[in-house]
Formats: structure tokens, C-alpha cells, sequence
């Protein structure tokens, strides 16, 4: 079994790599933007353990961090574009309750990629999931087809964009996992730095010394929805 | 003299319809011009319900585009004349609603702008990029068929083309189907049921818009349609009504069997306000019950009652089209199964659509875009139904 695993990883990284040659444009655009050379390597997975029993109730500082960084408007009607949002939930047998970020969980077997006419959609090899703007055609596939309803469309047009992130009227948005930040060397995304509660731990799951690897083995952690096996890189505690 | 009148008289009521189809065409393209200058806040559609009404008029143009190459089918593959001589003009209305859904679709997209992206960087794992090559796929082989029809000496190959149209068409409503089936997170869709339910419902839906414009067609040219022939054509739309209320009723009754979709059924079928109302009086009784009285009632089921069936079916599908693309996201995904959520953006909230001026008039656009190629391309070529003098085969 583990063989066979072993095995569809090859294959999945040897597709990858013809994707990466598809996408070649797309990441060409996005490197020069922010001036590195490589985009990310298979040696990374970006990922997330949050930790709900630190994460506070009514707390909104990652949401705030996140549209801040990203140039969001903050705005919640039905049409603004929210990258994460906090979930207040109950559990309706025991009445327990607790409180969560959400945001794009950035599947290793993403379904807005698969469903995606124009290969907009895309995931790269450190595992973050990105929508190429230059690529979008607005068709929104990708978001009746997301699981954890992490993706918005620009409704309107935009000012005052960040030059760090391009957005667009008529495309397709989610969680870069800070992207422009990770190329640029940086450690860490917005959202967990700012956590006064460090509710939000960020690192490469790959790195079997890395805190969140160690954390991971050690705690038990858990992936929304694991039973639609997209392997989400966001993984929670104390759900 | 009597007759110059008449002809006078219907040759400016020709312009006049094609005006009239003109001017809505372009009011979709003025709802386009909006949607394009102001983004799709000035529609109805939000980040909860990201596919709105110019879906529910695009998704019926097409199934209906497939379903109604079944009369031409008929005609070519089972050899059934009454079929045949009708088949140009099936093939002509699944061109014309097959270009009107297409147009509304694409028109629909946050960048139109961008079609060529579309056309050059092809995901070959997307549903959506096959159905591309499926709708492109299939207006090239209804032309074919349309010519081996229409030109004599193409005439030996029909059969052959008319062969191939009906395996497409097949292919291209389970890709249909398939658009949603795949997307097995939401409680709506994800059924294997759906590209079956999709077949059957494109028969009805095809028919019914055939009986339609056969009628208008007839009228035109001041001819009586054979009650014989119409008395075959309506028992089959009788049929598809059945096998595809019988399918709507799988497909619901099988979501039911299991228990974690039975929160989406009782909003769909009991207490989801607009969609149970349009769902049983819009689906079922509009729809469905009535149009079946309509055929089947001793003393009904004259031509005035088959073309008022058809109408009425074609009103149940969008009613149907309305709950199931609507209603299907009006419904709350269900990302943590066991809690109840909420959040500033509509977790475990029913989602709230009010549809605009603007879907109406792109949706409408397509259907006129349909109207004018099929109204222009009658006027131009003959597609009048040639019956031979009724042969029971
Ligand atoms: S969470 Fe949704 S948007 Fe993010 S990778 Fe998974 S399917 Fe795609
Ligand atoms: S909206 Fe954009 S990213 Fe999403 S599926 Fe369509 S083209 Fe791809």
C-alpha cells in the first residue's frame, strides 16, 4: 500500500513537472513580479496546524491581518471577497463550542484545479494552490467545486491594489498562503504572525524537524472533510 | 389580390418579428456591456450562489439543443419517415438554442474577454474544457447532417452523419450531466444519476420546443399539420415526460436513502420557501401533470392542446433548471458534518438570490439569438416538413 503511495507520488510529481512546463508563462509572469528565480520546490509543503482550542471567540485579528496584506476591502456582504473568515461552530451533540479560522486548505489533490477549463487554477510544487489572474476566465467552476467554500469572485472593479498581489475584476481569488511574502524569504504569513493566541502555526510540512512537522507528530491534529481525501496542507487541533 | 394581401402582410410581419428578436438581442448585449463595465455586483450572483439565472437559460438552451436532434434520430437511425422529414428542422433548432445557450454562457464569464485563453490553454481534466470540444464538436456535425439533408447528391451519406449526430448528442448531455455530477461536496450534485436524469430531460425538452415552433411553422405557411402525425409526436412527448419525472423522482427519492443529504431534500421539497413551491407546483404540476392531462385526456390532446402541453413543459424546465442550479447552492455545504456553523461568510446559512434586470435580459438574449437564426434560416431555406401522404411504419 504504502509502495503503491509511493508510487503515485512519483507520478504525481513527474505530471507536475509537465504541468510546470504548461504553466511556465503563467509563473514566469509571477516570478519576474517578485524578482526570484525558482517557485517553489517539491523538497516544501506549505501548511498549517491551527489550534482551536488557542483560537479565541470573536477574535478577528488573522481576518484583519489578511486583508490588510493582501489589500482586501474587509467588507463582508455577499459579494466581497474574504480569503479567510472565522467560523463559529457547536457541536450539536454535546453543545461544546469553539471558534476557527478557514481559509483555502490548500489540497494536495485540489478539485478547483481538476475542474478548471484553463489550467487558471493551479498548484505548485511546494503545495500552495494559486490562481493564475493573467489565466482566469471567470467561469467560478472552481468555486462550486471547492469543498471548504474558500474561494471569491471580484465583483467589482478594484483600486488601490497591493503591487505585491495582482487581483483583477472578473477572476477568481483565494488564500496565496502569502505567497509574495515566501518568495521574498519570509517565514511566515500574515494571518499567523499576527495571532496574538499563536493559534496558527505555519511552516514546511515536509521538514521532519520543522516545529509544525514535530508538532503534527506529536498532538493530534486533524484535516476538514478527510473524508473527500484531498489531503488539505491546513490541519486542525482540538476539532 | 386577396392572396398579394395576405403575402404583404406576412412578409412585414416576418421583419416584424425579426425586429422585435433584433431588440432583445440587444438588450442582452446592453446587460452584457453593464456586466462588463460594472462587474457582476449589478447582478444578482454572489460569492454563495455563483451561478445565476444566465445559467438556467444557457444550461436549457443546450440540454434542449441535444434533445431535440431525437426527432431528427428517429428519423435517420430508426428510419421512421414521419420523423425524417422533420429531422432539417430539428437539426436547425439545435443549432440555433445551442448557439443562444453557448453565447449566454460564455457572455456570462467574469472576462469574455478572455475566450482565447479558453481556446488555448486546455485543462484536459476539466468537465467544462471537454464540453467545449463536445458543443464545438456537435455544431460541426449538425451542419454536416443539415447539408447531407439539404443537398441531393449528399444525400446517401445522412444516414451515416444523422448516426454520428445521435452518438454526440448522447456523449454531449452526459457531459452536461456530468458538469455537475462531479462535484461531489455539494449535497446537490454529485449524483451519477444526473447525466441519465439529463438525457431524459432533454428529450422532453427538445420535443417540446419542436412541437412549438412546428406549429408557428405550419401556421406561416397556412398548412394543417396531419392529426396522425401529431397524434405520434405527442404520445412520445408523453412518454419523455414520464421517464423524465420518473428520473427527477429517483434522483430525489435515492438522495433521501441517504441520511446525510436528507437536510438538502427537506429544503428542496418541504421548507426552502421559493424552490418546494417551484419545484411541485412549477416541476411537477405545470410542468408535468398538466401537460400529461393535456395529451392523454379523452377529448383533449388536439394540436391547440400539444402545442399549450409543450409550452407548459418548457416552462417546467426552467422551473426545475430554477431549483435544481439555484436551490442546489441556496443549500449550506456541509464542511464540518456534526456542528452547527456560522460565520461572516454564510456558513450554515441558507444564501440569498434575488436575480437582476441583467440575467433576465442576457438569458432572454439567447433565446432571441435562437429565435433569429431559426426564424431567418426558415425564411431562407425550406425547412417545411415535406409528409408524404401518411404511411403508418
Ligand atoms: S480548499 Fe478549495 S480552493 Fe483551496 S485547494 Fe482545496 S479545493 Fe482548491
Ligand atoms: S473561475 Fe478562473 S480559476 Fe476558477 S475554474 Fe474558472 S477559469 Fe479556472
Amino acid at each position: 500500500m504504502s509502495d503503491l503511495n509511493t508510487q503515485r507520488r512519483q507520478f504525481l510529481k513527474t505530471s507536475l513537472g509537465a504541468a510546470a512546463v504548461a504553466i511556465a508563462p503563467g509563473m514566469l509572469l509571477f516570478d519576474t513580479a517578485h524578482g526570484k528565480a525558482e517557485a517553489g520546490s517539491s523538497k516544501v509543503r506549505w501548511g498549517m496546524l491551527i489550534d482551536t482550542a488557542q483560537c479565541k471567540d470573536g477574535c478577528n485579528d488573522c481576518v484583519t491581518a489578511c486583508n490588510k496584506e493582501n489589500g482586501l476591502s474587509g467588507g463582508t456582504a455577499a459579494t466581497d471577497s474574504q480569503w479567510i473568515r472565522k467560523i463559529e461552530l457547536k457541536d450539536i451533540r454535546s453543545g461544546r463550542e469553539l471558534s476557527l479560522p478557514m481559509m483555502c486548505q490548500h489540497c494536495e489533490e485540489p478539485p478547483c484545479v481538476d475542474v478548471c477549463p484553463t489550467a487558471a487554477s493551479f498548484k505548485r510544487a511546494d503545495g500552495i494552490v494559486l490562481v493564475d489572474r493573467h489565466r482566469c476566465i471567470g467561469c467560478r467552476y472552481c468555486m462550486m467545486a471547492c469543498p471548504y467554500k474558500a474561494r471569491s469572485f471580484v465583483h467589482e472593479p478594484l483600486q488601490d491594489q497591493k503591487p505585491d498581489v495582482p487581483r483583477g475584476k472578473g477572476t477568481v481569488e483565494s488564500c496565496t498562503l502569502c505567497v509574495h511574502r515566501l518568495d521574498k524569504g519570509q517565514q511566515n504569513t500574515a494571518c499567523a504572525e499576527a495571532c496574538k493566541n499563536k493559534a496558527i502555526l505555519f511552516g514546511n510540512l515536509n521538514d521532519e524537524n520543522s516545529e509544525i512537522a514535530q508538532k503534527i507528530r506529536s498532538v493530534a491534529s486533524v484535516q476538514v472533510r478527510a473524508d473527500l481525501q484531498l489531503n488539505p496542507g491546513i490541519r486542525y487541533q482540538g476539532l | 389580390m386577396a392572396d398579394l394581401t395576405a403575402l404583404r402582410f406576412r412578409n412585414r410581419l416576418y421583419y416584424v418579428l425579426l425586429a422585435a428578436g433584433g431588440l432583445v438581442a440587444l438588450a442582452g448585449l446592453y446587460a452584457v456591456h453593464m456586466m462588463e463595465s460594472h462587474g457582476h455586483i449589478i447582478t444578482g450572483m454572489n460569492n454563495q450562489i455563483v451561478w445565476g439565472m444566465p445559467h438556467v437559460f444557457a444550461i436549457f438552451l443546450i440540454v434542449a439543443a441535444s434533445g431535440v436532434l431525437n426527432v431528427a434520430s428517429i428519423g435517420s437511425v430508426f428510419g421512421k419517415s414521419i420523423y425524417k422529414a422533420r429531422a432539417p428542422l430539428a437539426s436547425l433548432l439545435s443549432i440555433a438554442m445551442l448557439a443562444g445557450g453557448l453565447t449566454v454562457l460564455m457572455l456570462d464569464l467574469g472576462r469574455p474577454d478572455r475566450l482565447m485563453v479558453a481556446a488555448t490553454n486546455y485543462n484536459p481534466t476539466s468537465v467544462f474544457a471537454w464540453n467545449v470540444l463536445l458543443y464545438s464538436g456537435m455544431f460541426s456535425l449538425v451542419a454536416i447532417y443539415l447539408w447531407t439533408m439539404m443537398e441531393r447528391r449528399m444525400n446517401q451519406w445522412s444516414k451515416p452523419a444523422g448516426l454520428a449526430v445521435f452518438a454526440w448528442r448522447f456523449i454531449l448531455t452526459t457531459g452536461t450531466g456530468l458538469i455537475f455530477a462531479f462535484l461531489t461536496a455539494r449535497q446537490a450534485y454529485g449524483s451519477a444519476l444526473l447525466p441519465p436524469m439529463f438525457i431524459v430531460l432533454s428529450f422532453a425538452w427538445g420535443l417540446a420546443v419542436f412541437h412549438v415552433v412546428q406549429k408557428v411553422i405550419y401556421a406561416w405557411n397556412e398548412k394543417t399539420l396531419d392529426p396522425a402525425i401529431l397524434q405520434r409526436t405527442k404520445n412520445l412527448l408523453g412518454i419523455f415526460v414520464i421517464g423524465s419525472m420518473y428520473l427527477v423522482a429517483t434522483y430525489h427519492l435515492t438522495n433521501l436513502y441517504f441520511a446525510h443529504q436528507s437536510g438538502f431534500e427537506h429544503f428542496i421539497l418541504v421548507d426552502g420557501g421559493v424552490y418546494p413551491t417551484l419545484f411541485w407546483w412549477g416541476y411537477v404540476v405545470l410542468g408535468n401533470l398538466l401537460p400529461l392531462l393535456l395529451i392523454y385526456l379523452p377529448g383533449l390532446g388536439k394540436t391547440g392542446c400539444v402545442v399549450a402541453a409543450s409550452l407548459l413543459v418548457v416552462a417546467g424546465a426552467f422551473a426545475l433548471l430554477y431549483v435544481f442550479i439555484i436551490g442546489g447552492q441556496a443549500y449550506p455545504l456541509n464542511i464540518f458534518p456534526g456542528f452547527t456553523v456560522s460565520s461572516s461568510f454564510g456558513d450554515g446559512q441558507i444564501a440569498s438570490y434575488h436575480p437582476s434586470i441583467y440575467e433576465f435580459l442576457l438569458g432572454l438574449g439567447g433565446l432571441a439569438i435562437a429565435f433569429i437564426i431559426t426564424t431567418v434560416s426558415v425564411r431562407v431555406l425550406n425547412f417545411m416538413p415535406q409528409d408524404k401522404a401518411y404511411i403508418p411504419d
